[in-house]
């Protein structure tokens, strides 16, 4: 077993490029078990180049970067594989497979992840499980084509959850969907993560994701979210991250980045109570 | 200039590297059988009715034009051996994977272009997949099984065109043509004519898998590399075809 001092991911010092272009600039951190933690930076700050370094999809140009405490910088593909089977991660665009139906798209990673090998009559009801979990039951027999893209958006989440990873990442989750959806989806996300303890990160763009990642947790006998500050949850903090064009310009809790007086950070955060409301 | 050239060589060897993992695959597992036989299925019935069409009209067209020529010399007669010694050498092979290369290099780049850029390709690395073994190693043997068949088929669509022309237009016999195109016929040509297709069936899956792979910049970048895919595999189709005809005129005598 892991030691539970050691962080579950830990970036240091990587830097990333492409040609000539550097696309993340010596970026440090660790996160730890049950730690969620949200990437905030505008488009092109380095957010997705970040999180698929965390998952090998893209190799640092320098630095190093563990996963459950190994280093995965120079692991070759195929011993990657062992490591990402740990690893729950929802791409930015859903990125479900056309040619396959949501069925065969959520059992993709227990068929195909060596380490996992889910027995085969185990299938059926663990991809039922998951889709049942972000409430897409019915959709076994769809393609992804025919679904909107809020529903592709939660068959991609029941696709990251389904291997019950300890650490899952999650790629602009409320990106392009309506204010109601994307309260929905983020509700996904905190159920997982309370239900199944999961460390999160997740990267975005809107503020209110990650305000309602830190302030709120799932009551799973109501079945819904209730606020819930940092105090009931003291163990298992909420860490902001600022990416300003492949750099970390801030790390810490929420009211240090609300107190921060930065014009960059201050673009992305607004005061607190007034989007509470919205919901 | 330099670096034009850099660049240049930089693909080759990306190219040869895909080749490398593409045909490295074949011998380890695991296999994606399914995926095989839904590629050849694609692949091959999928391109036969083109292949069968391109095959009819290149038979015949070879037995007009060649009767006129031959009957210069009042050889008429003869036709059937030219059509079948054309067909099987030269014709047959290069056209089918022409037509192969037109729908199925340019179908696989854009198909695994399109993958590319909505990120279902490292969504396939991060759930336990090589995307080469899942997506490349099956089009390349399914490219390599079905192009011979192909060009089987067409070589005898052709010569079974060139057959209609002769009995229609020419005031040949059934048995004058059959068995001079029979006889015209030796091993050579046969391997030569075999050959050939499995080596460009490698030239149509890779280069359509490397393109498309290697596309970016959205959807107009996938239109970009179906088209680099089709232009680069027919052009390579040529090359090769001339430097395999060049080793059978060495290595055998006429």
């Amino acid at each position: 077993m892991p030691d539970p001092a050691e962080p579950v991911l830990r970036f240091e010092d990587v830097s990333v490029a492409f040609d000539d272009v550097v696309a993340l600039s010596h970026i440090s951190f660790q996160a730890y078990e049950g730690e969620s933690r949200v990437i905030l930076g505008a488009a092109g700050s380095g957010k997705t180049i970040l999180l698929k370094t965390a998952l090998g999809l893209i190799r640092p140009a320098s630095g190093r970067v563990y996963i459950f405490g190994k280093d995965i910088t120079t692991m070759r593909e195929r011993e990657l594989a062992g490591t990402r089977s740990r690893i729950g991660m929802l791409f930015q665009e859903s990125a479900l497979f056309d040619s396959l139906t949501i069925e065969e798209n959520v059992a993709y990673p227990l068929q195909n992840h060596k380490a996992i090998r889910c027995p085969r009559e185990e299938l059926h009801a663990r991809v039922q499980e998951a889709l049942n979990f972000v409430e897409l039951g019915s959709t076994l027999e769809k393609f992804p084509a025919d679904l909107s893209g809020g529903m592709r958006r939660r068959a991609a989440i029941a696709r990251a959850v389904v291997t019950n990873p300890p650490l899952i990442l999650y790629d602009s989750p409320t990106a392009g969907l309506d204010p109601i959806t994307a309260y929905t989806i983020m509700a996904l996300l905190i159920k997982e993560r309370d239900v199944a303890r999961t460390t999160t990160l997740v990267v975005t763009y809107r503020y209110q994701d990650g305000n309602l990642m830190a302030n709120f947790r799932y009551n799973s006998d109501k079945g819904g979210l209730e606020p819930a500050r940092n105090g009931s949850r003291p163990h298992l903090p909420t860490t902001f991250m600022v990416l300003q064009e492949g750099r970390m310009i801030f790390e810490g809790d929420q009211d240090l980045l609300e107190a921060s007086r930065d014009p960059y950070i201050s673009k992305f955060v607004k005061p607190r109570d007034s989007h509470e409301e919205t919901h | 200039m330099l670096d034009l050239l850099k660049g240049f060589v930089q693909t080759v060897q990306d190219f040869f590297l895909l080749a490398g993992r593409a045909i490295g695959n074949v011998f380890r597992g695991p296999h994606y059988w399914d995926d095989v036989a839904l590629q050849m299925d694609a692949i091959g019935v999928g391109s036969l009715p083109i292949v069968v069409l391109t095959g009819f009209f290149s038979g015949a067209v070879m037995a007009l034009q060649m009767s006129r020529a031959l009957a210069q010399y009042g050889q008429v007669g003869q036709t059937g051996k030219i059509v079948a010694i054309s067909l099987v050498r030269e014709l047959g092979p290069d056209l089918t994977a022409l037509m192969v290369a037109g729908r199925n290099s340019s179908g696989m780049a854009s198909e695994l272009g399109s993958m590319k850029v909505t990120e279902q390709i490292d969504a396939m690395r991060a759930l336990g997949t090589d995307p080469i073994q899942k997506l490349v190693t099956p089009r390349l043997l399914a490219t390599a099984i079905m192009l011979p068949l192909l060009t089987i088929v067409a070589d005898f669509v052709g010569i079974f065109a060139g057959w209609v022309i002769s009995i229609a237009f020419l005031t040949l016999t059934s048995r004058q043509y059959w068995s001079s195109s029979w006889r015209a016929l030796d091993w050579s040509d046969v391997a030569q004519g075999l050959i050939k297709p499995f080596v460009f069936a490698f030239v149509v899956a890779l280069i359509g898998c490397f393109y498309g792979l290697r596309t970016t910049g959205g959807t107009q970048g996938v239109g970009r590399s179906t088209t680099q895919a089709m232009m680069f595999a027919s052009v390579i189709i040529f090359i090769l075809t001339y430097f395999i005809t060049q080793i059978f005129v060495y290595t055998t005598q006429i």
